[in-house]
């Protein structure tokens, strides 16, 4: 049938438009019916009560008016923005020097060093919070030493700058990995032409690779901006209330009050969000990142002297400390038998990884099912958005983009409220509820993690060449052949890094998954972590439950690194 | 699901078979509860032990999720108990029509614990574990920052614990909020605001949910936490270094139990209810990793030696009666003038406190009357309320928070509330500064 195609190709060719029209309409209306289905509908039926008139329930705008006028609400979004534009600075500043050195130098042991960049991002609920503390917080290992040692506290978790230090650690991998994903796909010559042409160095650096890499950073460090801009958790977990997100959680999750105050910081959330998306677009807007030659083809990295390679590695070593730390702490946690105000625990057992793993695989294997499925619906629509934006010129193709990054705004009980609201009375043909399927929770989380991999995605497609698939088209190859064996190939590193990003920080999702549990058996790992952390003796459990996710999205995305970089080398194989 | 769809076959077939049968429920039972594992495992077990037939599947969800979670199913209820510490979550429910009425069959539960009464009034919903307030501390914490044992309220607002102790906000911990009410119908409000504003100068941070409190205190990020005494005894049970003590003005609450609106498993519902308060559920309540204060007193026969027993114990008869109607009907006000006024303005509220203790340092060394009249007018600053406690039970204030033909919105009170606050705060500093000032 393939060689058919080639001999038909003006024929193919004249009727091609049509078919590819019709392939783009169906793949919008596709999109845009699982968005308005599962993100828009059941976020609006929750946010509605934002416009509507506390007593008499009419539509009004009397409540924005309310937010203009609250001081403590202006401070607290001055204080969101603030502390995000700190938080990509710091988290920029971890992420280069990892994603710099393992991708245009020959650097030994890189899929590890990516592997553990990544881990930062598996904080699990609760149990990630006490590590955290016990390490970095006031009386944390670190300030107990200190203050033996030197009779000295640093504040790492106070105030508004403990939250970027926290937040700066925890989202730095979204510029990581979207950073080595674009690094990889930048053509070595070009390096090697500024070198001949005598530049080096920083410079090197600064004025050729990183402006190559552009999308890739941007698209991580607009997520990093939008994520702490919207985050509650570290906030709350550093009890800073006087920002915006926590301000909308507090209230939204206060028992039995009617309060569209909460409503309306989450509206603000989203719109901004969406703002800032745009603005990040803007960035990249009218530029050329696309290269022919891909990542470097055949050629040989670049090679680092014996007094550069020991600053190479002193630097990773260095962050990599500071970023796993509060992991180290965990792990110390999950063996720990008590540890309370002292730099180490007490004592150390194996009692709680032996209580979990029997009471437990059933949220083990449930994590994995749920993470890996939300991490494919991921993809696979971040891919097809992604084309659908940068490819086609229909009218309002961008409001794909910013209706499913609007989700990072989105709070996980809304979420979790909305499609109860929405969908509780729907029934399967079983006779079952849709929403205590357990399906619901791998869409729930599918769409919270879709602007991760959305965000990879674009990156990666925005570095692939146009002429590629001009060629193949000019080869006779149809719009649907060339998508698959050109387009979605050579994004193979941006879907992949895609892919991480959705599944580890599905992986620990928890507060859109604990409104639709409805039973034990369908529950994941976050649910049950949430269960031991609420008693003293469950502490340890917790933790333990903790690092075995962080294990099994450790060695997941080894695996993902791995394949990416093995699937990268026979390309480059059969092209040179 | 088949299960439970066999399990209502079932029962209706018992109930058209007659009365004999139905005495014996099976099924699935599914309760919503805010306990942690170490609570339900225990009782889970020791039920479906006294049940053959029954089992009970438990969903935790933390109480706010748990509301919202019955509110939002109730089309098509599949939840039959809601089981959980704060009586306020149980007061929502019951003014929203989701639970159900029962006569329990139970004999010798007495009406009161402490001042608190054990059951709903209009039998909604029942209490099965009584709950003292208290203050817990951490030794190991204690002893490295020199701390002296805390005894009663007003020692929290000593200088020595100034950025040592911890609180949750009484509008996210039902609980926490019977203590603040407890404070202020046992002083007056006035004089109530003003010992916990005191306190709240030497706060540490204000935690957004129950467990906030004792997990800072166990890890030993802060030293002292105002908790409900189970926290501090199942983390004693568990092998933590921290202590416990009632102080003299507290309160026992009972943790409910309740039947939802349209169970689908009544009468395995009902069992549970009535199995937590028999002589067997009731001795459950008694493990160490439970500890929690058993309603029926026959039981403390059976109960460790130092286990505190409310119907006996002299610190529990002392205490205040507490005015449950009174309590509820301003519930949101009282929130949202500790929030407004403490929790978002602590940093200001604690430096102030900071400066008055280095002034009360200086006056116990060296007597000054002007600097000592400006502390006190600064103390006054410091304690005025925005809102008076005629005030607070004036229509017009509750309907803005209820949304009912409210004339004055609530994010107006809020804003008008802590622009008092910040206000008076900044007076406060400025005469604090002049009295340090004078007192050199």
């Amino acid at each position: 049938m393939a060689e058919a195609t080639g001999i038909a190709a003006p024929v193919a060719r004249s009727a091609q438009p049509g078919s590819a029209m019709m392939g783009h309409w169906l793949a919008i209306a596709g999109i845009t019916g699982f968005l308005g289905l599962f993100l828009v509908i059941p976020v609006a039926m929750v946010i509605l009560v934002a416009f509507q008139d506390p007593s008499s329930g009419a539509f009004t705008l009397v409540n924005f008016a309310d937010f203009l006028r609250n001081d403590l609400f202006l401070r607290a979004f001055g204080n969101s923005f603030y502390v995000s534009i700190m938080s990509v600075v710091w988290a920029s500043l971890f992420a280069l020097p990892l994603a710099y050195f393992t991708t245009r130098f020959e650097f030994r042991g890189a899929a590890i060093v990516q592997t553990l960049g990544v881990i930062p991002l598996i904080m699990p609920p609760f149990a990630g919070a006490v590590a955290m503390q016990l390490i970095f917080g006031r009386n944390g290992s670190i300030n107990l030493l200190l203050g033996d040692w030197f009779d000295i506290n640093v504040p790492f978790m106070e105030g508004l700058n403990g939250v970027i230090f926290v937040q700066s650690v925890h989202y730095f991998p979204f510029i990581l990995i979207n950073l080595t994903a674009s690094l990889r796909n930048i053509d070595r010559a070009m390096e090697e032409a500024a070198q001949n042409l005598g530049c080096s160095g920083f410079r090197l650096f600064r004025r050729i690779v990183f402006p190559l890499a552009m999308p890739g950073f941007i698209a991580g460090a607009s997520l990093v901006f939008i994520k702490v801009f919207d985050d509650l958790a570290t906030p709350l977990l550093l009890n800073v209330k006087d920002m915006l997100a926590p301000q909308a959680y507090l209230r939204i999750t206060s028992v039995g009050l009617k309060d569209p105050t909460g409503y309306v910081i989450s509206v603000v959330l989203i719109v901004f969000s969406v703002l800032s998306l745009f603005v990040a677009s803007l960035a990249t807007r009218g530029q050329d990142y696309a290269t022919v030659q891909r990542g470097g083809g055949g050629l040989s990295k670049r090679r680092m002297n014996p007094a550069q390679a020991v600053l190479a590695y002193g630097v990773i070593g260095l962050i990599l400390l500071l970023v796993l730390a509060p992991h180290l702490g965990l792990g110390l946690l999950s063996l720990a038998t008590i540890w309370s105000y002292s730099p180490l625990p007490d004592g150390y057992t194996l009692d709680h990884y032996a209580r979990v793993l029997g009471e437990s695989w059933q949220f083990i294997s449930n994590t994995l099912l749920y993470a890996s499925l939300a991490g494919l619906i991921d993809v696979v629509l971040g891919t097809a958005i992604a084309y659908l934006v940068l490819r086609t010129k229909i009218a309002g193709r961008h409001w794909l983009d910013y209706m499913a990054s609007a989700a990072l705004a989105v709070p996980g009980v809304v979420l979790g409220i909305g499609y109860l609201r929405a969908y509780y009375g729907v029934s399967l043909p079983s006779g079952q509820s849709v929403t205590s399927f357990w399906f619901i929770i791998v869409i729930a989380l599918a769409v919270r993690r879709l602007p991760y991999a959305l965000r990879a995605c674009m990156a990666a497609m925005q570095q692939v060449s146009v002429s590629l698939e001009e060629a193949a088209e000019n080869l006779g190859a149809t719009k649907a052949r060339t998508i698959r064996r050109i387009v979605v190939p050579l994004m193979t590193g941006g879907i992949v890094a895609g892919f991480v990003t959705s599944f580890a920080t599905a992986a620990v999702e928890l507060s859109a998954t604990m409104m639709l549990v409805q039973n034990t058996s369908d529950a994941p790992l976050a649910y049950g972590l949430y269960v031991f952390m609420q008693s003293p003796a469950g502490r340890g459990a917790g933790a333990a439950l903790g690092m075995i996710a962080v294990l099994i999205v450790g060695l997941s995305t080894y695996l993902s690194t791995v394949l990416a970089e093995r699937d990268r080398a026979a390309k480059a194989g059969s092209t040179s | 699901m088949l299960n439970r769809r066999s399990s209502i076959a079932v029962t209706a077939l018992l109930a058209i078979m007659g009365p004999a049968f139905s005495q014996a429920p099976t099924g699935k039972v599914t309760v919503i509860t805010s306990f942690s594992k170490d609570v339900t495992d225990p009782i889970k077990k020791a039920f479906e032990a006294a049940n053959p037939g029954l089992t009970l599947e438990v969903q935790n969800r933390n109480t706010n999720a748990g509301v919202k979670f019955v509110e939002e199913t109730k089309s098509n209820n599949q939840s039959d108990l809601f089981w959980a510490s704060a009586p306020d979550a149980f007061e929502v429910l019951k003014d929203k029509k989701l639970l159900q009425a029962y006569k329990l069959k139970a004999q010798g539960i007495p009406e009161k614990v402490g001042a608190y009464p054990i059951n709903d009034k209009d039998g909604y919903y029942f209490g099965f574990a009584a709950s003292g307030y208290g203050i817990m501390w951490n030794e190991r914490y204690a002893k490295a920052n020199k701390l002296p044992e805390p005894k009663e309220w007003q020692d929290l607002a000593k200088p020595a614990f100034h950025d040592h102790v911890s609180i949750a906000s009484p509008g996210r911990s039902g609980t926490t909020h019977l203590t603040i009410e407890t404070i202020l119908q046992g002083e007056g409000w006035d004089k109530g605001w003003a010992t916990i504003k005191a306190m709240a100068g030497n706060f540490n941070h204000v935690a957004e949910r129950s467990f906030g409190v004792p997990d800072a205190v166990n890890s030993g990020q802060v030293g002292v936490g105002i908790v409900i005494d189970f926290f501090a005894f199942s983390a004693q049970g568990a092998g933590f270094p921290v202590k416990f003590n009632y102080p003299s003005v507290t309160t026992v609450v009972p943790a409910n139990v309740a039947i939802v609106a349209n169970a689908p498993n009544k009468a395995g519902a009902e069992a549970f209810v009535e199995f937590l308060i028999s002589p067997k559920g009731q001795e459950v309540l008694l493990d160490p990793k439970i500890r929690r204060l058993p309603v029926n007193p026959a039981i403390y026969a059976k109960a460790p030696k130092d286990f505190p027993n409310p119907f006996t114990d002299k610190r529990f008869q002392g205490m205040m009666v507490f005015n449950v109607d009174k309590s509820g009907d301003r519930t949101a006000i009282v929130d949202t003038l500790f929030d407004q006024t403490i929790s978002f303005q602590l940093a200001d509220l604690k430096a102030i406190t900071k400066q008055l203790h280095e002034l009360d340092g200086k006056l116990a060394k060296k007597a000054n009357p002007k600097a000592k009249a400006l502390g006190d007018e600064a103390r006054a600053l410091i304690g005025a309320m925005p809102v008076s406690e005629a005030q607070a039970a004036e229509k017009d204030l509750a309907s803005a928070f209820t949304g009912k033909d409210a004339k004055t919105r609530r994010a107006e009170y809020e804003q008008k509330w802590a622009a008092f606050a910040k206000e008076n705060y900044a007076k406060a500093k400025a005469k604090v500064e002049e009295a340090l000032k004078a007192a050199n």
